[in-house]
């Protein structure tokens, strides 16, 4: 995963092999260390007040285990957290993906609720669903890349017309009820197991390698962190910076149609109000946990994924440890605050004066 | 805009159109002139002068937190966090008074306080370390939310004497018409926003800023200090619309004000704030609010329409006027060029 330190720097300082930096120094200047570090800090702390915590049972053909639940349970928000790092990257942001999510399920439940009633038995009504609910959540992508690209809107306002409104059309479609799936097939999504493990894990998998090939094996990767870090250079260079841009925006509001249906699954129900609630926050929270640059260009997925994993980590020991789970957004508000200052140049030059002045005394 | 153009002579008021700051507060104004008119055609009583104090008395912290949010966004930045600072509010002040026997008037200045340097924390994050105020303030958002549900997760419901007998205190305006306490504090508060905004220095800075920080920085003006300032007071107004709804709900709840920050966004834009900073006026953000609350009120007073059209049609609203604004913007632009 060393392709994620950002390119554009790298070519410019060819190393001599003499002089390539060892081991440790690479893993230290990892951008995945601290990430990772922080999640395996959580689980071994877990692991300490619950010795069982990190234990795997195989039943009934199945992996069950507190690590399996987490991963799981962190699929949607891993998912969406994947999206949102793509739009960041290129200076943009998605505050719709709840909404998006919303709308996704409810479509999906009122599909399978039509097409059951219109006669259709078999798989039919699953695929269906999937399709219609992905193709909505594709569409609505485009919308909020349009507003984007072609009009001009700052990111974070047009896509707060959809995070508006979306819930209203979510509830419209669902003529303001929750919608209960009376269909089995259905729970498979985000409830199954395949191979023993549970099928979300698959499906995030899937997602999450498509997106590595397609953006280490071909230039995509590199024209993403070039919008991100210099659009009008971008531009200038030939990059078609709005198509890539749009195309993600479709991309980001996709994966909340994912997760959408992974949820809607889970819980076998459309929850037009409350479903997806906050995910905004916890995706880009997931993003900057991560260590991609909340301002664009310097960008990881595999970062994310951990976020996302952190994320869920903290709210399975919350509950875990018995502490009221209201804690859970006061811990995230200081984590997001940490990891933010931790960016800030301003800050950092900062902490150096002090521990040189420090230094300096002693 | 090409009429103007081609007859300078032809008065004040056109030329002064062509900012798009007022023009987009026209087009708020004419709106809400004729949603009031269509709802005076369709629904009988519709037009009594009670309904649309009702607008004032049933917004009133809404319009409290929008005065605050129109500063910060004319400064080019953004509060996510003021429906969480409500909520905390109300929580707080509710505990004070019902479970430590605090006075009301003893407590609200200290929740006042509390919401001030709230405000004035996350400004000294984004100005010092140079980060981006919305996620700082989502931040925010997490950590009031999450304050207001350690101090208490049920609802608290407030029964001291004072705080009932000002909730129904009506000031009657002749007529039979009347107001609350609550929407005078909201009238005084927009008042006051106006005065700051128009006719003070810190007002021009606050546009200097917006316009371009640089630039302001550049000309010596106090850049540093005005933004942390500009976000003491979106916290103050917040922390001010969270007493203010304790005395409309007459209880503190860490749910109270949920999406609060999205109607306060959506009522500054459509009240003709640019999201870019630096155009706008604290009077177009009243009627940004009076806008959405109309919305609501034709939707009671229509009675088949569900709850949910009210989110899709400020959404409708939103988009207007932000499509708005961008034609303002490239309109600018190019007669900008013009000029030059």
């Amino acid at each position: 995963m060393s392709e994620e330190q950002a390119p554009l720097v790298q070519p410019a300082q060819p190393r001599p092999q003499s002089a390539r930096p060892g081991l440790r120094e690479r893993l230290m200047a990892h951008p995945l260390l601290w990430p990772a570090l922080a999640l395996v800090l959580l689980l071994l702390g877990n692991a300490l007040f619950n010795p069982g915590f990190l234990a795997l049972q195989w039943r009934d053909g199945h992996l069950y285990g507190n690590l399996v639940d987490i991963a799981n349970r962190a699929a949607p928000l891993a998912l969406v957290s994947l999206g949102m790092t793509l739009v960041i990257a290129v200076r943009g942001l998605d505050i719709s993906v709840g909404a998006v999510l919303a709308i996704s399920a409810t479509v999906a439940a009122w599909t399978i609720a039509r097409m059951q009633a219109g006669g259709s038995g078999g798989l039919a009504p699953l695929f269906g669903a999937i399709a219609a609910a992905l193709a909505v959540a594709a569409l609505c992508g485009l919308w909020n890349g349009v507003l984007v690209v072609r009009v001009g809107m700052q990111p974070i306002i047009a896509t707060l017309i959809l995070m508006v409104a979306g819930r209203g059309v979510a509830q419209l479609i669902g003529d303001g009820q929750i919608l209960t799936i009376y269909y089995a097939p259905y729970a498979f999504l985000g409830n199954g197991f395949l191979f023993g493990l549970p099928f979300s894990l698959f499906v995030l998998a899937a997602v999450f390698v498509g997106l590595k090939l397609l953006l280490d094996r071909t230039a995509l990767g590199l024209f993403v962190r070039a919008i991100g870090h210099n659009p009008a250079a971008a531009h200038v260079a030939g990059i078609r910076a709005r198509a890539i841009a749009l195309s993600l925006y479709v991309f980001c509001s996709f994966s909340a149609g994912l997760a959408g249906l992974l949820v809607s699954s889970n819980v076998a129900s459309a929850d037009a109000n409350n479903a997806g609630q906050l995910l905004e926050l916890d995706a880009i929270l997931a993003v900057a946990l991560g260590g991609s640059a909340l301002s664009g260009g310097r960008f990881s997925l595999g970062g994310s994924l951990l976020g996302a994993l952190i994320i869920q980590t903290l709210t399975t020991t919350i509950y875990a440890i018995g502490v009221p789970p209201q804690v859970n957004l006061v811990v995230k508000a200081l984590l997001v605050t940490a990891v933010l200052l931790l960016q800030s140049p301003q800050f950092r030059a900062k902490a150096r004066t002090l521990f040189s002045r420090r230094e300096a005394r002693a | 805009m090409s009429i103007a153009m081609r007859a300078p002579g032809a008065g004040n008021l056109l030329r002064r159109l062509r900012e798009p700051g007022l023009l987009s507060l026209a087009v708020t104004l004419a709106l809400f002139v004729a949603m009031s008119a269509a709802g005076g055609i369709l629904y009988e009583g519709f037009l009594s002068p009670q309904v649309f104090l009702n607008l004032l008395i049933d917004n009133a912290f809404l319009l409290i937190v929008a005065v605050g949010m129109t500063f910060v966004i004319l400064t080019g930045g953004i509060d996510l966090s003021v429906g969480a600072v409500v909520a905390f509010t109300t929580v707080l002040l509710a505990s004070l008074v019902e479970k430590h026997g605090w006075h009301p008037l003893a407590a609200i200045p200290l929740v006042l306080l509390i919401g001030t340097g709230f405000g004035a924390l996350m400004g000294v994050l984004i100005e010092r370390y140079r980060l981006q105020p919305f996620v700082v303030t989502l931040a925010g958002m997490f950590l009031a939310r999450g304050a207001a549900t350690l101090v208490s997760v049920d609802s608290i419901g407030i029964n001291h004497a004072f705080h009932v007998a000002v909730a129904s205190t009506r000031v009657p305006l002749g007529g039979g018409a009347s107001l609350s306490v609550a929407a005078l504090v909201a009238l005084a508060v927009v008042a006051a926003g106006v005065v700051l905004a128009g006719s003070t220095r810190f007002g021009r800075t606050v546009y200097a800023i917006g316009g371009s920080a640089q630039s302001a920085e550049l000309m010596g003006l106090p850049v540093d200090a005005t933004l942390i300032k500009v976000y003491a007071l979106s916290g103050f107004c917040s922390a001010l619309a969270g007493v203010v709804y304790t005395f409309y709900m007459l209880s503190g709840y860490s749910l109270h004000g949920m999406g609060l920050e999205l109607d306060a966004i959506a009522a500054v834009v459509i009240g003709g704030t640019l999201l870019a900073g630096g155009s706008g006026y604290v009077l177009g953000s009243l009627f940004g609010v009076l806008v959405l609350g109309l919305i609501q009120t034709l939707i009671v007073f229509d009675g088949t329409l569900s709850s949910w059209w009210t989110r899709i049609a400020i959404g409708v609203l939103l988009l207007a006027f932000c499509l708005l604004q961008r034609l303002l913007a490239r309109g600018g632009q190019a007669s900008g060029g013009g000029h030059g």
